[in-house]
């Protein structure tokens, strides 16, 4: 018995699969460079949640066309791993379809996947179309210019290219079946690959094993690569919907979070009796003081960080965007792409310096974000209530707002003339507070 | 404009030993801006004719801190927040009605973890309870017909899930209530939030009321109903700027209840 073919399935299976989890390694190392932030309350509710959002993709249906296909390529893609698990099996075992044995069962299941993976060949071809030659205008937005433009059609012809070995391998297999070849057992219904059979018409048995076990190889081959592919991918998404998901926010839309640091300093500064020239007690070792706000990825949270993983870059969020629709810098999708970048750039810093952040003269905030992007935003949340995936691209727009009021006193002048509107007199505007009420005696 | 509007404020109340059904919170907007001020008005003058015992806090209110929070100043944010809970919570305040949905927001949502707990209601629908209850009738009057269509405020939609009190309420004018493109969940803002109000755009090709305008004016409305004063003033300016004051009005929910009863 030749067990060479098994072993170098076993090696390959292991390369694939020992490279990506240390891929995954990396990205949950990276993730938890933000602040911790308690988003495992309500447990219950974020099951419900995930289910609803991830699992059941109620929000990709808000756009019919884009979420019928896509709900189309993402069933395909969790049906056909139950194919991926036969091949495994045999790949390890050198056996041939271990699950025919199921008989009328894997009649249907052959079945089935050969349509969808017909189905996701067409839905893909029209995501390609979309993007190409429609060129819809979110997809050709400033920030999709180079690599995410490559990044979205690699992952299309990853597919393609995936289920045609997937067909031509049965297709292959139905003939050798049909010519009585050894260890082709007579299983499997091809609904589509059986179309294939004219191709095939006069080859002799080797050459047709030859184009079987040459789609087989590459098949799974291609799947491995493509699972190492996702993490340098916007395709991510596939596995991070489901925890970026869990963890999003629950509250009312409009609620930003109160800071506690800054709670802590206003009631001190609020108390009569606190002392505002006493000494720290012995012991009492803050060290430095809070940072207010973010100017770099670190001082985001972990679920910020994981959003921006997460990010697909459908840009559904940013054709919502009242600021973007009228011709302004901001896009929230660019907000999450910027994240991830500058949080991938920090990662390769510390793998470079020995699992040490070196200081590298850069940040989130003006190497990668402008202020104009940030002071663009009217705080609407459409882009909030646009992702198919929960993500919040507002509360990062904040938090920079934020570092650059309270460390850099740095908004524009005519905030600052409302602020200090609201400081000196109560309201925005320059009236006397006193004055509150004249409305009711006009 | 019949008789004069009665509005006691808190401190009134408690020297009466009173304490009122609701808070009414003005706002900032609701006190000074010329155009809030009508609204403040009508839904003052809804609330004495359905005989609901309110207050307001008169000169002892003091901005929410939402402006200051959106623009990035926790700070202020926090140090307004606390003085006026400081406040509300010396009067015991339990419920609060409000017209402009950056305070409701505000209010509900972010006071509560800074020891401000109270029941926080949008003017809508507080009217809407006061007509579920029978103290509120409402009628078409002049607005019988009309095609009125409702702008979603984000702070009130979006941010608070509120889409149906105002509807409901535009719907009990037998006017016809007509949809912009986009509602409710998908409601473009008006351009105001974020403090937007307070400064002028950053460069770009439209400002973001008149995108909004445009889309309101596609439904051929007689009417372009809001629930909030920032919003108003926005779409206020974008259909002078189309040039359509003379044909179509801009109106806070309160204000088409007030008017439908010449009050």
């Amino acid at each position: 018995m030749n067990l060479i073919p098994q072993i170098l399935f076993a090696i390959v299976l292991a390369g694939g699969v020992g490279y990506f989890a240390m891929n995954i390694k990396k990205l949950i190392r990276n993730i938890k460079l933000g602040k911790q932030i308690d988003r495992n309350d309500q447990p219950s509710e974020r099951w419900k949640h995930m289910t609803r959002i991830a699992l059941g993709q109620q929000k990709m249906v808000v756009r019919p066309i884009a979420g019928l296909l896509h709900i189309i390529v993402y069933v395909g893609f969790i049906i056909i791993n139950i194919e991926v698990l036969e091949i495994v099996i045999d790949g390890l075992f050198g056996t041939h379809r271990i699950f025919a044995f199921m008989g009328g069962l894997y009649d249907v299941l052959i079945g089935s996947f050969e349509i969808l993976a017909f189905l996701v060949l067409v839905s893909v071809i029209l995501f390609w179309t979309r993007r190409n030659v429609i060129r819809l205008q979110r997809f050709i937005k400033p920030e999709m210019k180079g690599w995410p433009k490559n990044d979205a059609n690699i992952i299309l012809y990853f597919e393609v290219v995936l289920m045609m070995l997937f067909l031509t391998m049965n297709g292959a297999d139905l003939q050798l079946q049909q010519l009585g070849a050894d260890h082709y057992v007579q299983a499997g219904a091809f609904p589509v690959s059986q179309y294939l059979l004219p191709l095939f018409e006069g080859l002799s048995e080797s050459t047709l094993i030859i184009i079987e076990r040459a789609a087989w190889w590459l098949h799974i081959i291609g799947i491995l690569i493509f699972l190492n592919y996702l993490y340098f991918s916007k395709h991510l998404h596939i596995l991070l919907a489901f925890p970026n998901t869990w963890y999003a926010n629950l509250n009312p839309k409009g609620q930003f979070n109160n800071l506690e640091s800054v709670t802590k300093e206003v009631q001190l500064m609020m108390d009569p009796n606190a002392d505002p020239f006493a000494a720290p007690e012995a012991g009492d070792d803050e060290g430095e003081p809070e940072k207010f706000g973010a100017s770099d990825v670190l001082d985001l949270n972990r679920v910020q960080l994981l959003n921006a993983y997460t990010c697909t870059e459908c840009g559904r969020c940013t054709s919502e965007c009242p600021a973007n629709q009228t011709g302004k810098k901001l896009s929230p999708r660019k907000i999450m792409m910027d994240t991830r970048d500058r949080l991938e750039e920090v990662g390769k810093n510390i793998d470079a310096n020995k699992g040490e952040f070196k200081e590298d003269g850069k940040q989130l905030l003006d190497d990668y974000i402008s202020r104009e992007e940030l002071w663009a935003c009217t705080s609407c949340n459409a882009c909030v209530e646009a992702c198919p995936v929960s993500i919040d691209p507002l509360s990062i727009i904040m938090d920079m707002r934020r570092y650059l009021v309270m460390e850099q006193s740095a908004a524009p002048a005519e905030l600052n003339n409302m602020m200090s509107n609201i400081e000196n007199n109560g309201a925005p505007w320059p009236f006397n507070q006193m004055d509150r009420l004249n409305w009711k005696d006009e | 404009m019949s008789e004069a509007i009665k509005v006691p404020t808190m401190a009134e109340m408690m020297a009466a030993g009173k304490s009122p059904e609701v808070l009414f919170w003005v706002g900032c907007a609701g006190s000074f801006d010329d155009r809030a001020k009508k609204i403040t008005k009508a839904f003052v003058r809804i609330l004495n004719k359905a005989g609901v015992e309110f207050a307001v806090l008169g000169a002892e209110e003091s901005c929410t801190g939402d402006p200051a929070k959106r623009a990035g100043n926790e700070f202020l944010f926090q140090m307004q927040a606390m003085t006026n809970i400081e406040v509300m919570n010396a009067y015991e305040i339990k419920k609060v009605v409000t017209a402009c949905p950056h305070c409701f927001n505000t209010l509900k949502n972010e006071y509560p973890s800074l020891g401000g707990d109270y029941e926080v209601v949008h003017h809508t629908q507080f009217l809407k309870s006061l007509l579920e209850d029978g103290r509120l009738t409402i009628e078409g009057g002049k607005f019988k017909g009309k095609r009125i269509t409702f702008h979603d405020p984000c702070y009130l939609g979006r941010a608070n899930n509120v889409y149906e009190a105002p509807r409901d309420l535009i719907k009990k004018l037998d006017a016809e209530l007509v949809e912009m493109k986009n509602c409710r969940k998908k409601g473009l803002c008006c351009g105001a939030g974020g403090a937007q109000m307070f400064k002028e755009p950053e460069k770009g090709n439209k400002d973001v009321n008149i995108e909004r305008t445009e889309q309101a004016l596609e439904t051929k409305p007689d009417i372009v109903a809001a629930g909030c004063p920032f919003c108003n003033t926005m779409l206020t300016d974008g259909v002078k700027g189309k040039e359509k004051e003379d044909e179509i009005e801009v109106l806070d929910v309160a204000e088409l209840i007030a008017n439908a009863q010449d009050l």
